[in-house]
């Protein structure tokens, strides 16, 4: 929370008001710069994955690392999360973690049904 | 009686951090503003919401027994008598992160109470939003009118590759719409001065800070993670 310094720092009024709350986000201009820079250049990077066909495994891992730094970035730098409590971080990033269970159920269920697809499909041509 | 100003105890930090703010009184997300805290609650709701879109499309995807029309010719553009793959894509992308980018320092330089800069900023973003929802307009145009893309089928392949594509998509062009509004609104106070004289607001009647341009920056931030996640998912597959 050292960035914060040089906030109205909010006193302790006598009636008891205790917490003098550091509010705000406060962080030179070249951090935005820079991260700005990383986003363009990962897009970019990203988008040369299709634009040079990569194909198979590669394909996925390439797109899928340089989707989650993006997302990182943005989180962590633009959206300040990285100068916040752990408190907020945790409440915000386990629920989203979570959703890893509905996507592997989606993938099952997903391939299940293209099984019961084949069978129907096959059972048709016979 | 004199009056003596009390500096609060330090909060602790890692593991003993989380514990004590959750089992403290009042409020669990200390140096956060209410607004700020309830924001990215809202976020965490349209992540669900987002989430869902995007699982049941890879599982509507997945289950297709008929191909699945290729993203990188579908949204291929012929440029200068070029044809190159996914452009339109490629160049909506760049447009919304220039936008973050803008936003960030807008948000930095509310901070700063400089008004002018804020203002500008928060222009520049506003009108990089129109750009990527005019462009998303003429990229369902073209799909609409030129390839025959309709919600219940289309002459390239898997009939769900149309309801998937209007959905997700058009979900997140309303948040961008939305976006701009509320930026218009907000360069709009910070250019009126309502920030500076904690003027109160038309829909909560709370009193204007400089908070709420972060607080805007959160929502335009999500619009462009979300975008991160349908540029790889929808259109890299």
């Amino acid at each position: 929370m050292a960035h914060a310094e040089g906030q109205q720092h909010a006193h302790a009024h006598a009636q008891g008001q205790q917490h003098a709350h550091v509010e705000g986000q406060q962080h030179p201009i070249g951090i935005y710069l820079k991260i700005w820079a990383l986003l363009f250049i990962l897009s970019a990077l990203s988008y040369s994955v299709d634009y040079f066909h990569f194909q198979g495994y590669l394909r996925w891992f390439l797109i899928i690392v340089f989707m989650l730094l993006k997302a990182g970035l943005i989180v962590a730098v633009f959206m300040h999360m990285m100068w916040e409590r752990l408190a907020l971080l945790y409440a915000i990033l386990v629920p989203t973690l979570l959703l890893m269970v509905l996507l592997g159920i989606g993938a099952l269920e997903a391939d299940y049904t293209f099984f019961t697809r084949g069978v129907f499909f096959l059972k048709g041509l016979l | 009686m004199p009056t003596t100003t009390v500096k609060p105890l330090p909060l602790p930090e890692g593991v003993p951090g989380i514990v004590a703010d959750w089992s403290s009184d009042q409020r669990a997300f200390k140096n956060v503003p209410w607004g700020k805290a309830m924001m990215w609650i809202f976020l965490l709701s349209d992540t669900f919401i987002f989430s869902s879109f995007l699982i049941s499309y890879m599982t509507v995807r997945m289950s297709a027994t008929e191909p699945w029309p290729n993203p990188s010719e579908v949204f291929a553009l012929t440029l200068w008598g070029k044809h190159i793959p996914l452009i339109l894509i490629a160049i909506m992308t760049f447009v919304l992160i220039s936008s973050s980018g803008t936003m960030a320092m807008a948000v930095k330089f509310g901070y700063e109470k400089n008004k002018k800069m804020t203002f500008i900023l928060l222009l520049i973003t506003a009108a990089l939003g129109a750009t990527f929802v005019g462009m998303q307009a003429f990229e369902w145009t073209k799909l609409i009118l030129d390839e025959g893309i309709r919600p219940w089928g289309n002459p390239l392949g898997a009939a769900q590759f149309g309801s998937v594509f209007f959905m997700i998509t058009g979900f997140h062009g309303t948040h961008v719409s939305i976006g701009v509004i509320f930026l218009i609104i907000v360069a709009i106070k910070v250019l009126r001065g309502d920030l500076d004289h904690e003027r109160p607001g038309f829909l909560t009647g709370r009193k204007g800070k400089y908070e709420i341009v972060e607080i805007m920056g959160l929502y335009w931030h999500f619009v462009d993670l979300v975008w991160v996640f349908i540029f790889a998912v929808f259109y890299l597959w």
